[in-house]
């Protein structure tokens, strides 16, 4: 028997595979599991960020803040590395700690003030731009030998399989979420938030702890995204990471979760990442077609997963 | 009678108050800010500089005044600008000298943008964030498809006129401004349409009951918001004569949201007025000048921006002025005592 709530989420699944097995019939090379380990590491920052996003969506939210963090931690750590000579394991925690009670300040300010995710974290977006241009407006490189041993960190699988620690990390955070999201109290608490937050409310859940607990994890992930952001470009600029808040609210969406909160997976915005990532691969394999058609593509794509999600909605009896 | 009158002053005092704030502040750092000279058939001075550069924000924010006051919000028009840019870049191009088709390409492209975002979220009642959403990803696509990628630069005297000319010695953006704001303006406060925006944005269920088209009127205030965009991306792309796809209208949606926010409306929707959404863009373009004439560097921009957008929603939230009301009590409370 199959449950129908799946629908969303097999979808995605098959999308993905339709659109790998295109690629690996029509060109040589594509379908091997260093292509598909290569999505891995090269959208492991997004998938992080995307993780986070999807714990604010599923409680009816929306953080547009992400893009702005990452760039902000990049910054942050470039500065106190290659300025203060910090030592990268104790900027980590520092500023994770920082992004952290960023995000639970806009959860807060969300909550007790009654006002819209929407504009509180637009608001969150550029003061962390701002922070991030007022304390460097060039790109500064991060140099330092424990930096490139993280980096550099990894071993290969076989079939030129490459497994770095950007991956390693993403798919940790993607574990537990899945734990905390599908396992624990704290993932039914953002799922009753997210289907109707006066009824969760009149069932006691607490809402104030629960909202300011979904933003801080979102903006500790999109910390940690940044951190590995900062793995790829060895440097740090105010003005990296432009529209990944979009991105990962697409990868989202296209994951199966329901925008206006309450029903979704982890598991599908895994998915969701993959293939816009298959999409870039696809366009960048080809060679003809120009980049800009990915964003074309994510466009349609975007329009038809919620064109799927309100046939569900509806067709459902309320 | 009187209260509501009392209420409708009250809307207004607030973001003219903060605007006349600002200029004075600029007049005591600069005096030559409120200098004015007509040379050559043309005002030239700081003033005009600020009503120039606030015109494709001010635009924005006409037609975002309406999506809002639907409880919508539209975060295509900065995409829809780099489309219209490019459309009529696309016919200049070609070699078309007939002003109305250039021009006339650019509305219609917006016009699409419009009617696309009102089926989605009219017809379809998908969230206007995410709706929205689509065009704002694909609309970039589409523009550099139109762009063949790159970026197209042309010269025709008569399409440069949009951003660069002047009539009766005004810039010709304010001038669109101006003639924009009065049709819209007619268009919602001398027709039932405005009453029928803000019902539906107001209440839903109350409006459908009342028997309003709701589907209609939201298709409505989104095509609208695809014109205007339509008109401030052809004033950009003829400001610097060329479209440039990946950076015509950057973020600018979220500039226009901010105006009408600072204009005092509701995001949640209802009462709306243009007047005060253009008020709103004014505020913005003359607190960038604020900060450049006070001598802080540019690069502190954003993190005024947001402070003023935070400072302004906490103003709105009635938890907070019930906070503030309440330290007025005690502190009132306390002087009794003392007495």
């Amino acid at each position: 028997m199959f449950n129908p709530k799946f629908i969303p989420l097999a979808v995605t699944c098959a999308l993905f595979f339709v659109l790998f097995g295109i690629g690996a019939i029509q060109f040589d090379g594509f379908g091997s599991s260093r292509v598909f380990f290569n999505l891995l590491s090269d959208n492991a920052f997004l998938i992080i960020a995307a993780v986070g996003m999807t714990f604010v969506i599923l409680s009816g939210g929306i953080d547009l803040s992400v893009g702005a963090v990452i760039a902000l931690t990049g910054v942050i750590c470039s500065v106190l590395i290659s300025k203060y000579q910090w030592h990268p394991l104790v900027v980590f925690p520092v500023v994770l700690i920082g992004g952290t009670a960023f995000g639970a300040i806009m959860g807060a300010i969300i909550h007790y003030y009654k006002m819209q995710p929407f504009i509180v974290t637009l608001a969150g977006m550029f003061f962390a731009r701002g922070l991030a241009s007022v304390i460097s407006e060039e790109s500064i490189p991060i140099e330092h030998e424990f930096y490139n041993q993280v980096a550099e960190f990894g071993f290969m699988l076989p079939g030129d399989a490459w497994i770095g620690t950007s991956t390693i990390i993403c798919l940790l955070v993607l574990f537990v979420a899945i734990i905390i999201a599908h396992y624990t109290r704290f993932g039914g608490r953002v799922y009753a938030v997210g289907g109707d937050a006066n009824s969760a409310a009149l069932m006691g859940i607490p809402l104030a702890q629960t909202t300011i607990r979904i933003y801080a994890i979102s903006a500790f992930l999109a910390t940690l995204a940044g951190i590995v952001y900062s793995f790829y470009t060895f440097s740090g600029y105010s003005l990296a990471a432009v529209g990944v808040e979009l991105d990962a609210i697409a990868a989202v969406v296209i994951g199966g979760t329901l925008l206006t909160g309450g029903y979704g997976y982890m598991f599908g915005t895994l998915m969701g990442v993959l293939i816009m990532g298959v999409v870039q691969t696809y366009i960048s394999f080809d060679g003809t077609l120009s980049s800009w058609w990915t964003k074309i593509v994510i466009g349609l794509l975007l329009f038809c997963f919620i064109a799927l999600q309100q046939l569900l909605v509806r067709g459902k009896p309320r | 009678m009187n209260l509501t009158k009392n209420q409708n002053l009250r809307r207004y005092l607030w973001p003219c108050a903060g605007l006349l704030v600002l200029l004075i502040i600029n007049a005591i750092i600069a005096p030559e800010f409120f200098h004015i000279e007509f040379k050559d058939g043309r005002f030239y001075g700081s003033l005009i500089d600020v009503l120039n550069r606030a015109a494709p924000v001010a635009l924005l924010a006409i037609g975002m005044a309406l999506v809002i006051a639907t409880g919508g919000v539209d975060l295509s028009v900065g995409s829809i600008m780099a489309i219209a840019g490019a459309a009529s870049a696309y016919y200049i191009t070609k070699g078309v000298d007939n002003l109305a088709i250039i021009i006339g390409a650019g509305l219609l492209a917006g016009l699409i943008a419009g009617v696309i975002n009102g089926l989605l979220v009219g017809y379809m009642s998908i969230q206007p964030i995410v709706a929205t959403l689509i065009l704002m990803v694909a609309g970039r696509g589409i523009a550099q498809l139109m762009n063949e990628g790159q970026i197209v630069t042309f010269d025709h005297a008569g399409f440069s006129f949009l951003g660069t000319g002047d009539f009766l010695g005004l810039p010709f953006p304010v001038v669109l401004v101006i003639i924009t704001f009065i049709i819209v303006q007619l268009l919602t406060r001398r027709t039932a349409l405005g009453l029928y925006i803000e019902a539906v944005g107001a209440n839903p269920s109350a409006s459908h009951y009342m028997g309003l088209n709701a589907k209609a009127i939201k298709m409505s205030v989104y095509c609208v918001a695809g014109l205007c965009a339509a008109l401030a991306g052809m004033i950009a792309a003829a400001d610097i004569k060329g479209s440039d796809a990946n950076n015509a209208g950057l973020w600018l949606e979220l500039d226009a949201i901010l105006a009408v926010v600072i204009g005092g409306a509701s995001l949640m929707g209802g009462r709306f007025s243009i007047f005060l959404a253009v008020i709103g863009a004014l505020i913005i373009q003359t607190l960038t000048v604020t900060i450049i004439l006070s001598g802080i560097p540019p690069k502190f921009n954003l993190l005024i921006k947001a402070s003023a957008i935070i400072i302004v929603l906490l103003m709105q939230s009635p938890r907070f002025q019930q906070q503030l009301s309440q330290l007025n009590f005690w502190s009132k409370k306390k002087e009794s005592n003392r007495v």
